[in-house]
């Protein structure tokens, strides 16, 4: 992976400014602190890790930015609008769509259906209008099926379309899961440990996925991810934590030889 | 037929112009591509080509699955004068190097990312390769290797061309001559290089032509294009047949998706390898498992009346009015659905080819009504030599010579053909090329065969295994390995089989049982077994495989010339024949020469008529680490029978 983003036959992608600003972050659950100000930014167009040991806050950090937890304080600016707290609607809307570590698709339902559930916030008809397939309705269903295919050829999972997701191998699972992330047109996608639990060829596949997006795209993506060699070779920099608190930020062979990470994290063999 | 392939596009697109030629699953749906487009497509392609620097007389490498583009492309380049060389999409880089320089390629069309990858890896090893012109832009566009070219780019480039030179495509097809060189396919050698056989438009249209004369294939027929197109049977059925019949050719949306595509095209025509067949049946025998009691008896009795009556049926016989009315009513509840989830509902003619196809597979396809046959040829003869007509299929003849083609059996059981379809020659080899086609025209097959009583032709095995038995009781009788192996792996039991016999008194084998199928057998028995070894050993196992081995003699005495490969003597070696230890090629043949070697104390024992023999072996594990097994295998003895004189 690492020939892909250094070969002498590539240029090189473009970032942009900072798109996504979180400052001096602090969440605690009554006594227990999650997060103690945390401060990094996201730019536009770039992969951007969250690393750290079991517990450091990765997902914590992750639920602050979408919106599910509510940090006591500190504050984000997504997009130049600065927030004290996040609102997970709003931040659907605002066009921030996420994948979860344990997948949370709908696991009866075909894998077409659970991707099209990602464009809920897109159509507009009402419920009747749809449940009746009203004229407009259909025009629409029509409309947001095709950009679903789209997201089924580019995630190259055609054979399964009418599969129920619940039937479907675990790292299959996890690229629906992605495409109904797809599906919303997000402008920042954040990724929860999308190679958890995968096999190497399945963790190899989402490598160039999440690659790819980025690149055709041009979505900026913000990961947790526990493989270090997945982390090192696709982010362009990366953010480490460690008992809530950050202990390193850089592009990853930075942060590889800064000491303070080797310590908490890479072991002592580096 | 005094014409060219891309002449034949500009009638189709002229005649019938809104008529799909091309579809192609895409977003869900199929996209069709009508005559009328693809003549306009070609031609803005061949602009475009022509503006790169692509000659007359030039090779293009094409390499990619089955794409509506990727035949625009070979029918643009063929319209120039160029000459289209498909490239298997799987080949690993390194074998794409020889190919490339020996046909001297500066142009080549790929399909996406991946093929690019490989041929800028070999760049340095292809001087003469300029251009790589790429289908799906995908995963590309931080690629700034010189010379990479966008397929849609060319296209574009070339329609601004074509509207400035209006009469140029005209007349470059016009240029084309039914002669000249039209396509080149590289067979993959065994041994060496790779030969570059080498197609005019004629000869691959004189075969695709008579082919569809033998089975009326119109313009009506639906094919569903799969297999990889540098093959030359992929090349014949959704290219040159496709051009000379007009029908239409539909491209899956992807390799996965193969199965549910063919269900939803329900081709009229089909082509497949035994393999794939096989694989077809084991799915449903799987899913029946799974199935209710109920389904699971239906389908039981029904198939087995299929199985007494469907051949006959097939065969054009008169049946019984009961059997007629069983066999309806199976169709309406078994056969009928189950051609339809198959995707064979439509099927009027399909084809096995490239190996011996197993009796009980073969049947089990003509009783539940599809109407597969079997063909003989290779890429040298442009595919068609023989074909089964409709009520004459057997699993183990090839068929009948079809029109143009002239056979005749060598005196030392070679087969030769001579028909309008043989190569021109291998390209840049005059040496190989003299070797198989010959001053009085006859194209040498290295197969050895016969004409049976009923004038089809049987094939049976590669000339130089054929051997002879010498002393004994059948000195002198023709000895057919492959022939021999083939019978007894037909047997699930049976895996790999390994048959001696050649300058030796009588015919030994040696046998792998297959792992799955025989364990699956001994623990319904309540047999138990520690592994492999273990399994191989049991003598119930033995007396198992022994049944299957008497069987095949019941079958080979009633041959009276392969009367004498009767099996006499055989045992079931300890561990599996593996590539990895040199035993396999990597396509899974066997190395008779080789293994005769490596277990020579067993092949002396086999022949001196001990009982036992003790044998170590080392092996490699995949991990690289080597070992031994060891084991004292028992050797058993076969009855044969007295050879059946022809009746018939």
């Amino acid at each position: 992976m690492n020939a892909t983003q250094h070969s002498p036959t590539m240029t090189q992608k473009k970032i942009g400014d900072v798109i996504l600003d979180v400052k001096n972050i602090s969440l605690s659950f009554g006594g227990v602190k999650a997060l103690t100000d945390i401060s990094f930014n996201v730019k536009e167009h770039e992969i951007r890790a969250i690393i750290g040991p079991n517990g450091a806050g990765k997902s914590s950090m992750l639920n602050c930015i979408n919106g599910v937890y509510k940090p006591q304080e500190g504050s984000i600016t997504f997009r130049g609008q600065t927030f004290r707290h996040m609102n997970s609607h709003q931040v659907a809307v605002m066009g921030v769509a996420r994948t979860f570590q344990n997948l949370a698709l709908f696991k009866g339902m075909s894998v077409l259906d659970n991707i099209m559930s990602g464009r809920n916030l897109k159509i507009k008809s009402n419920l009747f209008m749809q449940a009746l397939r009203i004229g407009p309705a259909q025009r629409e269903e029509f409309e947001h099926r095709a950009f679903v295919e789209q997201i089924i050829d580019f995630l190259e999972i055609q054979p399964y379309r009418k599969t129920p997701v619940g039937q479907l191998p675990y790292g299959l699972q996890k690229r629906v899961d992605l495409g109904r992330a797809l599906a919303m047109e997000p402008q920042v996608l954040l990724l929860d440990e999308p190679m958890a639990g995968m096999n190497v060829e399945e963790k190899q596949d989402m490598c160039r996925f999440v690659l790819d997006v980025n690149d055709e795209f041009g979505t900026t993506i913000v990961l947790i991810e526990h493989d270090m060699g997945v982390v090192m070779d696709i982010s362009d920099r990366v953010v480490v934590l460690d008992y809530g608190k950050k202990i390193g930020d850089g592009i990853p062979h930075e942060v590889r030889n800064n000491p303070e990470v080797i310590k908490a994290y890479l072991g002592t063999s580096h | 037929m005094q014409t060219t392939f891309p002449k034949l596009l500009l009638e189709h697109a002229a005649r019938r112009p809104q008529a799909p030629a091309l579809r192609e699953k895409e977003y869900g749906i199929w996209q069709a591509l009508s005559w009328a487009d693809l003549a306009k497509l070609v031609e803005h392609m061949a602009c475009g080509m022509h503006q790169l620097g692509l000659q007359r007389g030039q090779h293009m490498v094409v390499i990619g699955a089955n794409r509506p583009r990727l035949y625009a492309a070979m029918l643009a380049a063929q319209s120039l004068g160029a000459i289209p060389v498909p490239l298997y999409q799987d080949a690993v880089a390194a074998e794409c190097v020889f190919p490339i320089t020996n046909a001297e390629v500066q142009l080549a069309l790929v399909e996406d990312q991946e093929q690019v990858d490989k041929l800028l890896e070999i760049r340095d090893q292809c001087p003469l390769l300029q251009r790589i012109i790429y289908d799906d832009p995908r995963g590309l566009r931080k690629y700034d290797a010189p010379g990479l070219v966008g397929l849609d780019q060319m296209i574009e480039q070339g329609a601004a061309w074509a509207a400035k030179h209006p009469g140029f495509f005209n007349e470059q097809v016009g240029l084309g001559q039914t002669g000249d060189v039209a396509a080149m396919f590289f067979t993959s050698g065994t041994t060496g290089n790779p030969k570059g056989v080498v197609h005019t438009h004629s000869t691959l249209m004189d075969r695709a032509q008579a082919g569809a004369e033998f089975d009326r294939l119109s313009e009506r027929e639906e094919v569903l294009a799969y297999l990889p197109p540098a093959w030359i049977g992929q090349n014949i059925f959704s290219y040159a047949q496709w051009l000379v019949c007009g029908y239409v050719v539909n491209c899956p949306e992807n390799a996965g998706t193969v199965s549910i595509d063919l269900k939803e095209v329900g081709p009229t025509y089909y082509f497949a390898p035994p393999r794939v067949f096989e694989g077809m049946l084991t799915s449903v025998m799987i899913r029946m498992e799974d199935a209710s009691a109920l389904k699971r008896s239906m389908f039981k009795s029904f198939m087995a009346l299929a199985k007494r009556v469907g051949p006959q049926r097939m065969d054009g016989k008169a049946l019984s009015l009961g059997d007629r009315l069983m066999y309806a009513l199976g169709d309406l509840l078994i056969y009928g659905p189950l051609r339809n989830t198959l995707g064979f509902s439509r099927v009027r003619v399909a084809y096995t080819a490239g190996e011996a196809i197993g009796p009980d597979l073969f049947t089990f396809y003509r009783s539940i009504g599809i109407n597969l046959k079997q063909l003989y040829g290779s890429t040298e003869t442009a595919v068609f030599v023989c074909l089964q007509p409709d009520h004459e299929a057997r699993a183990d003849t090839v068929g009948v010579p079809i029109r143009g083609v002239e056979i005749k059996v060598a005196d030392n059981g070679e087969i030769l053909v001579k028909s309008a379809g043989l190569l021109k020659g291998y390209y840049k080899n005059p040496k190989a090329t003299e070797e198989v086609l010959t001053a009085d025209g006859w194209y040498h097959t290295s197969d050895a065969g016969f004409i049976d009583a009923h004038g089809h032709l049987k094939i049976i095995d590669r000339v130089k295994d054929v051997g002879r038995i010498k002393g004994g009781a059948n000195d002198g009788a023709m000895f057919a390995p492959k022939y021999v192996e083939n019978k007894l792996k037909f047997f699930p039991f049976i895996k790999e089989a390994v048959a001696f016999g050649d300058g030796r008194d009588k015919v030994c084998v040696m046998i792998n049982i297959d792992f799955d199928a025989v364990g699956n057998w001994a623990e319904r028995r309540n047999l138990p077994y520690a592994g492999y070894t273990d399994l191989a050993g049991k003598a119930e196992v033995y007396e198992m495989i022994r049944e299957c081995v008497e069987q095949v003699n019941a079958d080979l005495a009633a041959d009276a010339l392969l009367a004498g490969s009767q099996i006499s003597r055989f045992l079931v070696l300890h561990k599996e024949l593996d590539a990895d230890d040199g035993e396999l090629t990597r396509t899974n043949k066997v190395r008779r020469g080789f293994i005769g070697e490596r277990y020579q104390p067993l092949v002396d024992a086999l022949y001196s008529g001990k009982q036992e023999q003790y044998i170590e072996t080392a092996v490699k594990f995949e991990d690289g680490r080597s070992g031994s097994v060891s084991a004292t295998l028992r050797l058993g003895d076969v009855k044969t029978f007295q050879a059946v004189k022809a009746a018939a």
